[in-house]
């Protein structure tokens, strides 16, 4: 499903914030990356998204050789990757149903479908009630619903989640990542970037350990080491 | 693209002016201000031309025929010019009507001194043809050509009227061309910096789209209706404007400078707009398309 081989990536300034890394994610696999700040797990997620590109090695998704693929590819690749951010990233001025919408819009989905899809997203994440409520009327878990609500939609492969319990609190955060089994149960990959310890331990997941930007540890059903 | 897809782009485009009220205003007035210019100055120009082109179809080149070439002959000599392009009309006057106008110009005060001539006519070599012009910058053209024709013994023209309406329509080509250039150039500008401050109040919504997978065409088509619009409204009330006001100042100088209707007759307006019309309303879609498009290429990296 994903596979890194020996990917670099430097900056302009020479500093290399991914220093050799080679890894295989499986379809249908739970994957924790885990590092302090600076070791690379964010780089990676913008690689994986193609908003940056490796300065040496090769990154395949799907089959699919990333460094290869044309411009005007990128739109419909990333349709099949669904993403949660640590600050939601929501559009303030919409509410929770116009938020889950903007995915299928900008895709150009059919208004029947819309109507379809997003109520049963809000009711997968727990939000059903609450679709005509402003981002700011929502709690900080609540948005991350949202969030996650949007980056479903789609029905996504893989879905990246860069730190998505970072603001939330552990009750919440059991939630969210609680959310994120269930989907990936339904068959989709995921991938979560974290410093949350509580989550990772809890869970007993693949657990990948980067440090400099190499990779330092990769283990099955593991937990937060180090 | 889907209709809704169209409805969605539409509604945004009109939701950014909105949120960017101020700046779009800001556009709007200043391409209602520049159309208005250029349509202040198309019907000066417009006008113009016209009083020009009265004026030149007023000019006539006199050719005058050697002794002894006949009535027939000149006649000729006129159905042969008439086929020419820069010729609007050829008239034919007689030495008999010669005579009558000389007679009505120099001796109107004394129409004794013109009976002592009784029937006998001093003009009597003096038939000849009164060529009207469509352009009046041929003229020389056309003075070669008759004068390599027989019996013809002279042409009296007026080079002085001819250089000074050519002369003084091509200046206010040139002058035209200058302001309305320039004047195109700020509306660019300013719808330009209109669309680039809607993109950097959109960058993160414009951010969330590129991550979900919107195209390109998706992504810029609202900041295009954006600029579309400001181009039509920025048009639509200057032209409304002017219509309103040209009729208004006809009539005002119909009234109250009679004297300057009976030497110049302005353009009717509906004659004017319907070149000002679509021209205006190209120019605003075309200025805010282009002040978009570009800006768009600029700032939106996708």
């Amino acid at each position: 499903m994903i596979k890194l081989d020996h990917v670099v990536k430097s900056y302009p300034n020479g500093v290399g914030a991914i220093n050799g890394i080679s890894l295989h994610i499986e379809r249908g696999e739970f994957v924790f990356v885990v590092g302090d700040s600076g070791s690379g797990k964010s780089t990676l997620i913008k690689l994986l998204l193609k908003e940056l590109e490796p300065t040496e090695g090769t990154i395949r998704v799907n089959g699919v050789h990333l460094g290869r693929m044309k411009r005007r590819a990128i739109p419909k690749y990333r349709r099949k990757i669904g993403c949660v951010f640590q600050d939601f990233r929501l559009l303030k001025d919409r509410n929770v149903y116009e938020n889950v919408a903007f995915a299928q819009r900008v895709i150009v989905t059919p208004s029947k479908e819309i109507k379809k899809n997003v109520p049963a997203m809000l009711s997968l994440v727990g939000l059903a009630e609450k679709y005509k409520s402003f981002p700011k009327q929502l709690s900080g878990g609540e948005q991350q619903r949202v969030a996650l609500a949007r980056a479903l939609v789609n029905s996504p492969d893989i879905l990246l989640a860069d730190e998505p319990t970072g603001n939330l609190d552990p009750k919440t955060s059991r939630e969210i990542m609680k959310l994120l089994e269930e989907v990936n149960a339904r068959g989709t990959t995921v991938l979560v970037v974290t410093h949350d310890r509580d989550i990772v331990n809890t869970m007993k997941k693949r657990v990948i350990r980067m440090q400099k930007g190499i990779i330092v540890s990769d283990e099955r059903e593991s937990g937060y080491i180090g | 693209m889907r209709l809704s897809t169209l409805g969605y782009c539409l509604q945004q485009g009109f939701k950014n002016i909105w949120r960017n009220k101020l700046f779009s205003l800001a556009s709007m007035a200043t391409m209602a201000a520049c159309i208005f210019m250029f349509g202040i100055f198309f019907c000066i120009v417009e006008n113009f031309q016209h009083f020009v082109k009265e004026a030149e179809e007023g000019v006539a080149v006199t050719v005058l025929f050697e002794e002894g070439v006949s009535e027939q002959d000149i006649m000729d000599i006129g159905d042969q010019l008439t086929k020419r392009s820069e010729v609007s009309q050829v008239v034919y006057v007689s030495s008999d009507e010669a005579w009558k106008s000389y007679q009505e110009i120099y001796f109107k005060d004394a129409p004794e001194l013109a009976d002592a001539f009784v029937d006998d006519n001093p003009l009597a070599n003096s038939a000849n043809l009164e060529i009207y012009m469509k352009d009046i910058a041929e003229q020389q053209n056309l003075v070669d050509y008759i004068s390599s024709m027989e019996g013809v013994r002279k042409i009296n023209r007026s080079d002085a009227v001819a250089d000074i309406l050519t002369g003084f329509n091509r200046l206010i080509s040139y002058v035209s061309v200058a302001i309305i250039g320039l004047l195109l150039a700020v509306a660019v500008f300013l719808i330009s910096n209109t669309v680039a401050i809607g993109i950097a109040v959109r960058k993160e919504e414009i951010s969330i789209m590129r991550l979900i997978g919107a195209k390109n065409a998706f992504i810029k088509a609202p900041f295009l209706i954006e600029g579309i619009t400001i181009g039509i409204v920025g048009a639509a009330i200057p032209l409304a404007c002017l219509y309103y006001l040209y009729n208004k100042l006809v009539l005002y100088i119909a009234v109250k400078f009679d004297m300057l209707t009976s030497v110049m007759k302005f353009l009717q307006v509906n004659e004017l707009f319907q070149i000002l019309l679509p021209v205006g309303m190209a120019l605003g879609v075309g200025i805010g398309f282009f002040g978009s498009f570009f800006t768009i290429q600029r700032h939106l990296k996708v």
